[in-house]
Formats: C-alpha cells, structure tokens, sequence
C-alpha cells in the first residue's frame, strides 16, 4: 500500500505532530475558523449534499472534481469547532487530490497528528468517518469514471 | 401556578447571571463537550475546564483524584466558599458532568446555567474571547461523597436488589444496533444492548430543544415516572462514559428531589466489556 500523503496534507500532519499538547487545539482552532463558507451553488443547499454519520454534529460533504483534482465542500455547524476544524484539514490537505490518491490515504493517517492527547477517542470518530465518507466518494469516482 | 422543582436554587437564569459577572463570589466555568468551543468565546469572566484534559485522570481509567481536583480550584481561582455556576454545549452534557465531579469532592456550592450557552447565545448576550486569570486560592477538598458514584460492583448488588437502572443513551444504544454501524472503529464495547433490567430514557428528552433549559417539574416526573423510575427506588443512571448520565443524574436529584440517585461513570464502555456481566438486547 501506498503511504505517502498528498503534499500539502503531509505538511499539515507534520505541523501537528510538532506542536505540544495546547499548542494542537489552538492550531485545530484556527483550521476551524479556515473552513470556507460553502461556494454559492452549494448555499442553503443541504440536499444537494451527502451527509456524513457522525457521533454528534451534522457534517455534509460535497465534491468537485477540477481537471486538477478534487475539491471538496463542507457544511458543519458553528457550534462544533472541533469538527470544523477536521472538515477543514481535509479540505485544505486533499485539495487537488486524484481519487487514487484518496483511496490510499491510510484510513489512521491522522493519529500521526496526535490528536489523541488532546480529544477523546469518540471525538476523533468524527474525524474516522470523514475520512471514510471522502474515501467513498473517490471509489464512486473511479467506479462511474474508470481510468 | 406551576409546581416547583425540589431544589430550584441550583438552577440559575441567564437574566441573573448577566447581572452578577462581576461578582466576586462567583466563578463561572464552561465545560462543553466540544473541547474547542470555549476558544470561540465565552460568557465574560468564564473560565474552562475540558472533560478529556482537565477532569480525567492522563493514565488511569479515573477522574482527577483529591489532590489534582483540589490543584484545579486553586488554579481556577475557585475557593471553598465560591459558588460555582457551571454552563455548556449541548444542553449543559458536560457540565452537570462536572458539577456532579465537584459534589463528589464535597464543594457546596454549585449551579447550573438553566439552557447553558445555547440559551446565553440565542439571547444575544456578551461573549468574549478574552481568557481570565484568577489570584490562586488555597482550597481543601471534603471527604468524597461515594454515595453518589457507582461502581460495577453496586451495579451488581442493584440488579440482584431489583433496583432502579436509567440507561440514558440513544435507542439505538440501548437496543445494541450501533455497534453494527460502520465508522464507529473505537466505540469501545465488545457487546452492545444495555444492562439487564435498564430501562431507556434518552438524557435530551429532560430538556427542552428550542433553549435547552430543563423541561418543567411535571413533565419530567411523567418521564420518569411512567417508566417506572420512581423516587421511593435506588436509582443508577449510566450512559457510555458516565458524562450524559451525569446530566440525568442531575434531573432526578435535583430537580425532582430523588434521594438515592447514583451515576455509574465505569458506564458501557465497562460494562459491555466485562467477561460474565448480565447484559439484554433488543426494546426494553
């Protein structure tokens, strides 16, 4: 199995990594406060959206496939920073991502960010099923698109 | 006129609290269960403390012991006599958590922001993002109150006892289906369904969704009641962590005045993984 990570998602577990304890939720924080608002086809458009089973917070996604790779949308309420902030450090770490790219991430990847010492495993579920969720929709790429 | 709960004083009003910031007195604290949400603004002169980081213990399966909850309080500006008034996310979840951890340490004076900070927020109130300091207090905790914590043990001695047990998860929980959805790699039980005898009464369903403040009196005890929770039993509320069922515990001693209500914090992620213990799946 491939391992490596697109480009910018690597830098951005590795700045993880490296940051200490509060340090992590701070830099969470400020991918929370990244995520972009949802592009104008997408506004008020929930339905045009799937949405992703997570413990809590209602996360919806949605895809754009560029000629230079994916981009993805998602809508999460203003009251779950933490979610946000996952939402935006995939949206940031796959932008330009070949759905190959995506079938291969290594679905822990992100435990290398050490997350876990500062959210409890049942918060970095939400994290688990976007992961997941971005991983079928690569597999619905490649399935109606085969290369 | 509507009845009373059975302790009205441990509720506060967003109205009162708005007038009492700067009491001295006083120490708000915010404990949500989104460890961010804090950072993205608080009710003025709140301080924080998160479940995961600053409540449990970093290496045992335990909450702080007396010492690391005694060092809080010092941190906290928190000194025996202060009341302390808690609020948070999600129908104030995690902070009857803490308020439950704080009176099991003995501290006398405690609240809960009635509808926690979605009521504070939807009323358009001050928040800022400005993180206070409080001069240390020298702060002595009193004998744990073990009277108000379970422990697998006393929930075997309840099921021979015919006692009362609330599980406070969703349906979906209780009847044992969630283990079986996808995406959930570390929920953390072996074995789903909900302790033999429990009967399910979601922890949301105590609170009204459009504020989050508690539902009233009457409609709270028809919820428990008509389930056979009744305040002449012993009660043992559990949940997943022992967090939700901190809030149903929190109902049912204080604002319905039930005299023997225990959380069992060990709650499914023990009880569904221990070898032998008695377990039921499907409706209740």
């Amino acid at each position: 199995m491939n391992e490596t990570l697109p480009e910018r998602l690597a830098e951005i577990v590795e700045d993880f990594r490296l940051c200490q304890g509060r340090e992590k939720l701070e830099l969470l924080l400020q991918y929370a406060e990244s995520l972009p608002p949802l592009p104008a086809h997408l506004e008020g458009r929930l339905d045009a959206m799937e949405s992703v089973p997570e413990c809590m917070t209602p996360v919806s996604v949605a895809v754009e496939w560029l000629a230079d790779g994916a981009v993805f949308h998602f809508a999460v309420p203003a009251e779950s920073p933490t979610v946000r902030g996952y939402a935006a450090i995939i949206a940031e770490g796959l932008r330009g991502a070949t759905p190959e790219d995506i079938l291969h991430l290594p679905s822990d990847f992100y435990m290398r960010m050490g997350l876990q010492e500062v959210v409890t495993s049942q918060r970095l579920n939400g994290m688990a099923a976007i992961v997941a969720h971005v991983k079928r929709l690569a597999l619905a790429r490649l399935e109606e698109s085969p290369r | 006129m509507s009845e009373q709960y059975a302790h009205p004083e441990v509720l506060v009003e967003t109205g009162w609290l708005m007038e009492h910031l700067q009491d001295p007195k006083i120490r708000i604290v915010e404990s949500d269960e989104d460890p961010l949400l804090y950072e993205t603004g608080h009710i003025p002169g709140a301080v924080k403390v998160d479940w995961f980081t600053t409540l449990q213990d970093p290496v045992r399966r335990d909450f702080i012991n007396q010492e690391q909850f005694e060092a809080l309080c010092q941190s906290l500006g928190i000194a025996n006599d202060t009341t302390v008034i808690f609020y948070g996310d999600k129908n104030n979840w995690f902070a009857c958590y803490a308020f439950w951890l704080f009176e099991y340490y003995g501290h006398e004076h405690l609240r809960i922001l009635n509808g926690g900070r979605q009521k504070w927020l939807q009323e358009a109130r001050p928040i800022t993002r400005e993180v206070p300091v409080y001069p240390p207090t020298t702060y002595r905790a009193r004998p744990p109150k073990p009277e108000i914590r379970a422990f697998r043990e006393d929930v075997f001695r309840h099921i021979e006892q015919n006692g009362a047990l609330v599980d406070v998860r969703s349906p979906q929980e209780y009847t044992g289906e969630l283990l079986h959805m996808p995406n959930y790699p570390q929920e953390g039980a072996l074995r789903g369904g909900h302790i033999q005898g429990a009967v399910n009464i979601p922890w949301a369903m105590a609170v009204n969704p459009e504020d989050g403040t508690f539902k009233l009196p009457q409609a709270l005890r028809e919820l428990y009641q008509s389930k056979g929770i009744t305040p002449d039993r012993e009660v043992i509320a559990y949940c997943r962590i022992g967090e939700r069922s901190s809030h149903t515990w929190f109902v049912l001693k204080y604002l319905l005045g039930y005299p023997q209500v225990r959380n069992y914090d060990g709650s499914w992620t023990e009880w569904g993984n221990l070898v032998g213990a008695p377990i039921e799946k499907g409706g209740g």
